[in-house]
């Protein structure tokens, strides 16, 4: 079976990600980026690709299941008429092909069936560890359609504001429970002598308490840290889709029931309000002794 | 200006899914529902747009009759009227659900300058309806907008990508993906919920295509497995806390 792979990056993880998702799938595996020296252009990328899947006829064209994979990918599919699968965790073969793939931000899966060929699917982040060994393999550049109408005509750089939420290896995050913009307060305290970032979850968002660039969640920042502290948040499935990538998970609530409890590894039952200024002074004195 | 806003209802799912005995669903019994996070700010954004430059807005949903609250919901924060393609409550694919959008916006009287959509429905998250209904009209599509302005009918669209943000200028018509982010939502005051009651709705009746994308069943994934270990209750359990810090060596 041979599978093409649209490679974002070659040194990006999700696309060697996908790379080894193919290698899992086919033996005959081509990895195709395409030249950006002319900026990022969608629809073009997505023509050039589509015009190497009418040449070379493969089983199957991946993408990583990423913000540009899932786009570039939808306009090769838009393009050939076929359906696409967005963020895929594994594939059966068979006729028609049989996919699991992410829903809710990875709160539930799907199994679906795949009606048409040459098979369109992204690969959700982390459905696989990237092997280290494919990072070898050749990877072809094309050159995008000529006739881009979409491009990116310019790059405005990030404000920069301390640690990067995306980053951070500490995140102390607060939902609904610290009740006001002003009870963050003692959130950033502790995010501060902890030299981490300050999150927060999409009701305090909404309730206008804290900037949306705060949010961690399906729609808000994906985060990774070594320890996530999610302080007064229950727990809903837009939440836990942004920090479920976090190694540790201390949750302090005053709800026993909390459905944040049952993703946590460890657990404080009480108002942050009393516990986490509490923390913050231990440290101090930890630190200071 | 003439904007259309696309939306999709779903369920409010809390901390904890459900699926019904099919597997084929969430079970919603004791759900309330909403539309996804991106397109609220979809529908917030064509409003503000329309009191800046004038013009009319129009919120398009495909979903059972039910959905018609949705859309009450949108023209209550100011959209002007609203297209209901009704369905039976199954779930349509990403292409049948693009070509009936594509068929109702041919039957509009007047063109529309800006299609908007949200980067992907909260429940599929498909990412690709917007690209197919761009690609079927023969529009421009920008995705993942965080900032829209407009200046003598040309579009300055701006995306958050790592390290920055990136800039479009696209001339309309055009289709555009929006993220939460962009905007903060109103929310309907008394009398738009009054008003919305009283806006044009249109009803249409699209027929379903065979899935191309079939949905099977909904598996819930395996739980973390975890079992949370309770440093303590309330300010006391400080110092078993700053212990685990420790260990992690975060202290």
């Amino acid at each position: 079976m041979s599978v093409l792979v649209f490679v974002e990056d070659p040194s990006d993880e999700l696309s060697q990600q996908a790379l080894t998702f193919a290698r899992g799938l086919g033996e005959d595996v081509h990895g195709l980026a395409i030249d950006d020296r002319d900026g990022y252009a969608p629809a073009a990328w997505g023509q050039a690709l589509a015009a190497a899947t009418r040449e070379r006829s493969p089983s199957m064209l991946l993408a990583p299941g990423t913000d540009r994979g899932n786009e570039v990918l939808a306009h090769v599919a838009a393009e050939l008429d076929l359906p696409m699968v967005a963020n895929c965790t594994s594939v059966a073969p068979g006729d028609p092909l049989t996919v699991v793939r992410v829903r809710w931000g990875g709160s539930l899966l799907e199994e679906a069936r795949l009606h048409g060929s040459p098979a369109l699917l992204t690969v959700a982040a982390h459905a696989v560890a990237a092997d280290p060994a494919g990072t070898g393999l050749g990877v072809e550049t094309l050159e995008p359609a000529v006739e881009a109408v979409v491009r990116v005509s310019e790059r405005l750089p990030a404000e920069t504001a301390g640690v990067s939420l995306a980053d951070a290896d500490v995140v102390v995050s607060g939902g609904r429970g610290v009740g006001s913009a002003e009870g963050f307060a003692v959130i950033e305290e502790l995010a501060a002598l902890l030299g981490g970032a300050v999150g927060c979850s999409r009701a305090v968002t909404s309730a206008g308490w804290r900037p949306h660039t705060d949010q961690v969640g399906q729609t808000g920042t994906k985060v990774s840290p070594s320890l996530y502290i999610a302080c007064g948040i229950s727990g809903a499935t837009q939440h836990m889709a942004g920090c479920k990538g976090a190694k540790k998970l201390l949750a302090i609530n005053p709800d026993r029931e909390a459905s944040i409890f049952a993703s946590a590894d460890y657990a404080v039952i009480g108002d942050l309000h009393q516990v986490v200024p509490a923390i913050s002074a231990e440290i101090r004195k930890v630190k200071g002794g | 200006m003439n904007i259309l806003v696309c939306v999709k209802r779903v369920p409010l799912t809390g901390g904890k899914i459900v699926l019904t005995d099919d597997q084929r669903a969430i079970s919603t019994k004791h759900l309330g529902f909403t539309i996804s996070p991106h397109e609220e700010c979809g529908c917030e954004e064509a409003v503000r747009l329309i009191e800046q430059h004038g013009g009319s807005s129009t919120v398009l949903t495909l979903g059972p009759p039910e959905a018609e609250e949705q859309l009450r919901d949108m023209m209550a924060i100011g959209i002007d009227q609203a297209v209901h393609l009704v369905t039976d409550g199954e779930e349509w694919d990403p292409q049948a659900t693009a070509g009936a959008i594509v068929e109702a916006i041919g039957a509009q009287a007047a063109p529309y300058d800006l299609i908007l959509f949200g980067n992907e429905s909260a429940d599929a998250g498909n990412y690709q309806v917007a690209i197919r209904v761009a690609h079927k009209l023969g529009l421009r599509v920008v995705t993942g907008v965080k900032g829209i302005s407009v200046h003598n009918g040309s579009l300055r669209l701006e995306e958050e990508v790592p390290g920055g943000r990136d800039v479009y200028e696209v001339p309309m018509p055009a289709v555009v993906t929006v993220k939460e982010g962009i905007n903060l939502p109103r929310y309907p005051s008394v009398p738009g919920r009054l008003r919305a009651k009283r806006k044009p709705l249109e009803a249409l009746s699209p027929v379903r295509s065979e899935p191309k994308l079939e949905m099977v069943r909904l598996v819930l994934p395996p739980g973390s497995g975890k079992q949370a270990e309770v440093l303590g209750d309330g300010p006391d359990a400080a110092p078993a806390v700053v212990g685990v810090l420790s260990e992690l060596g975060l202290v």
